[in-house]
């Protein structure tokens, strides 16, 4: 069972109309390109297939603010914290609507990526790092964290095998760089950083990511097994 | 990332609040109209008004998909837009930016919707400090008929029907508009608000904002019409060396 425990304030006054979240939450983390939908894929309907009722869900796929987030993206005229509280939106709204309803209802949310990836993303952006954990503070601990780790070599590869690198992913809102290239080893070597110092504060359980898929599903699965409800 | 009272730009930012019906747009387009006759350059920024948020707030209104947490944050990503870019560069820029509605716009709403009080101040710590926040101040009574009067519909959430206080829209309305009086009155004393009686007469109302605001004029740059040039030669020569260095070291920049 998902406990109600919170970073920080409990804005959404869960802890007075909820007892206990029959389900559980697992966060998949890492950074852009790393495989985490891979695994996702994986890890769906193996659970499934187990018995399991899975919900999941992933960054600017809100209702509320999906649709909104990306069409400001296209724009030229977003600025850095306007993009944040987007973002702090479009999860909420997920927050509220799909996860907190399933873990009421006992399903095990495999979420690609949580506020951990959205904490970095905009402290990278200059937000300063007490204000955005203290909006982030409303979200529940999750039963577990993987984070996917690699470094800026190993991924490289694997981002220009997808198709190249992308002006977001690359940081190039900050022209971090004279090009894409340099932009995106400057961005992601910064958020990589990040991660590291979010790692011990909020218990992530390292992965390596540069290990072969099964091998990490496999890590995945033996670590996912003695989470899930019994019998 | 510069917050709330860090903030130390050239221009000057004043603000109106007040319940619906306590009269502040008309005092604060009163004012904008003095401002531009006196020849300074003058931004204006109403509440909710964020071209790149507009649709998203529209949708969520719509389709009644607003939870007291997503509405608080829906305003505030429309606001942290017109922060970036309607406020902060004109401030820089060193002119006068005057904003219908602010941040305890939204303290007041989303606490009477029971959004924790201290996440939601959290939230607006990027915004910039006004030099003067205007807090219009009117008996419910008062203010409910202004609004009442010939209205035939409240929108949803206007009436605040989501905090399901009553099932007729203009019950709520008025039991809503209650709990937002209650934390204006709250914030006068946190932040500093001047409170202003929006009972007295239009004219009476608009010569005191303009004495209040005067003082922090000082300093700022104007256009010189040739309707002014006389008058602003002889406001020239009254300012002495002293009365510039206590405009500095105390009602300087939009703190």
């Amino acid at each position: 069972m998902t406990k109600l425990a919170f970073y920080g304030i409990d804005a959404i006054h869960l802890r007075e109309a909820e007892e206990l979240l029959p389900g559980r939450l697992i966060v998949i983390e890492g950074t852009d390109g790393v495989g985490r939908s891979t695994q996702l894929g994986i890890l769906r309907p193996w659970l499934e297939s187990g018995g399991y009722a899975v919900v999941d869900t992933e960054m600017t796929r809100s209702v509320l603010a999906g649709a909104g987030l990306k069409r400001a993206k296209e724009g030229h005229t977003l600025g850095p914290i306007t993009l944040n509280l987007f973002y702090v939106t479009d999860f909420v709204d997920r927050f509220e609507s799909q996860i907190l309803p399933a873990l009421r209802a006992g399903f095990i949310v495999l979420t690609d990526r949580y506020i951990y990836s959205l904490m970095a993303r905009a402290i990278v952006r200059g937000a300063d790092p007490r204000w955005i954990r203290s909006i982030y503070g409303l979200a529940l601990k999750p039963d577990a964290i993987f984070y996917l780790k690699v470094s800026v070599d190993d991924l490289i590869p694997r981002v220009l095998q997808r198709g190249g690198f992308d002006y977001w992913e690359s940081g190039m809102d900050m022209r971090l760089g004279a090009d894409l290239f340099e932009s995106f080893v400057n961005y992601q070597t910064r958020l990589l950083e990040l991660f590291d110092a979010l790692t011990e504060e909020y218990h992530f359980q390292v992965i390596d990511a540069s290990l072969p898929t099964e091998q990490i599903a496999e890590q995945l699965k033996q670590r996912i097994v003695p989470l899930l409800p019994q019998g | 990332m510069e917050t709330y009272g860090l903030h130390q730009y050239p221009g000057r930012l004043f603000v109106v609040e007040g319940v619906d019906g306590s009269g502040k747009s008309t005092q604060i387009a009163l004012l904008r109209q003095w401002l531009i006759s006196e020849g300074y350059t003058v931004f204006f920024s109403e509440w909710n008004s964020s071209p790149l948020v507009k649709k998203t707030t529209s949708k969520g209104k719509r389709k009644q998909l607003l939870t007291p947490t997503t509405f608080s944050l829906i305003h505030a990503t429309d606001f942290a837009d017109r922060t970036e870019r309607d406020i902060i560069p004109p401030l820089k820029a060193g002119a006068i930016v005057l904003a219908d509605r602010y941040i305890y716009t939204a303290f007041a709403r989303d606490v009477a919707r029971n959004v924790d009080r201290r996440w939601v101040r959290e939230l607006y710590q990027f915004a910039v400090k006004p030099t003067v926040a205007f807090y219009y101040r009117v008996p419910l009574e008062v203010s409910l008929s202004r609004i009442l009067t010939g209205r035939t519909e409240l929108k949803y959430y206007e009436a605040g029907m989501d905090l399901g206080l009553s099932n007729d829209p203009q019950e709520s309305f008025k039991l809503f508009q209650q709990l937002i009086v209650h934390e204006y009155e709250s914030m006068i004393d946190e932040f500093g608000l001047t409170a202003m009686d929006a009972t007295l007469p239009i004219p009476e109302q608009q010569r005191r904002m303009r004495k209040i605001i005067r003082p922090y004029l000082q300093g700022i740059r104007r256009k010189r019409t040739s309707a002014q040039e006389s008058a602003w030669a002889g406001m020239a020569r009254e300012m002495r060396p002293s009365q510039i260095d206590i405009r500095r070291s105390s009602s300087g920049s939009a703190r």
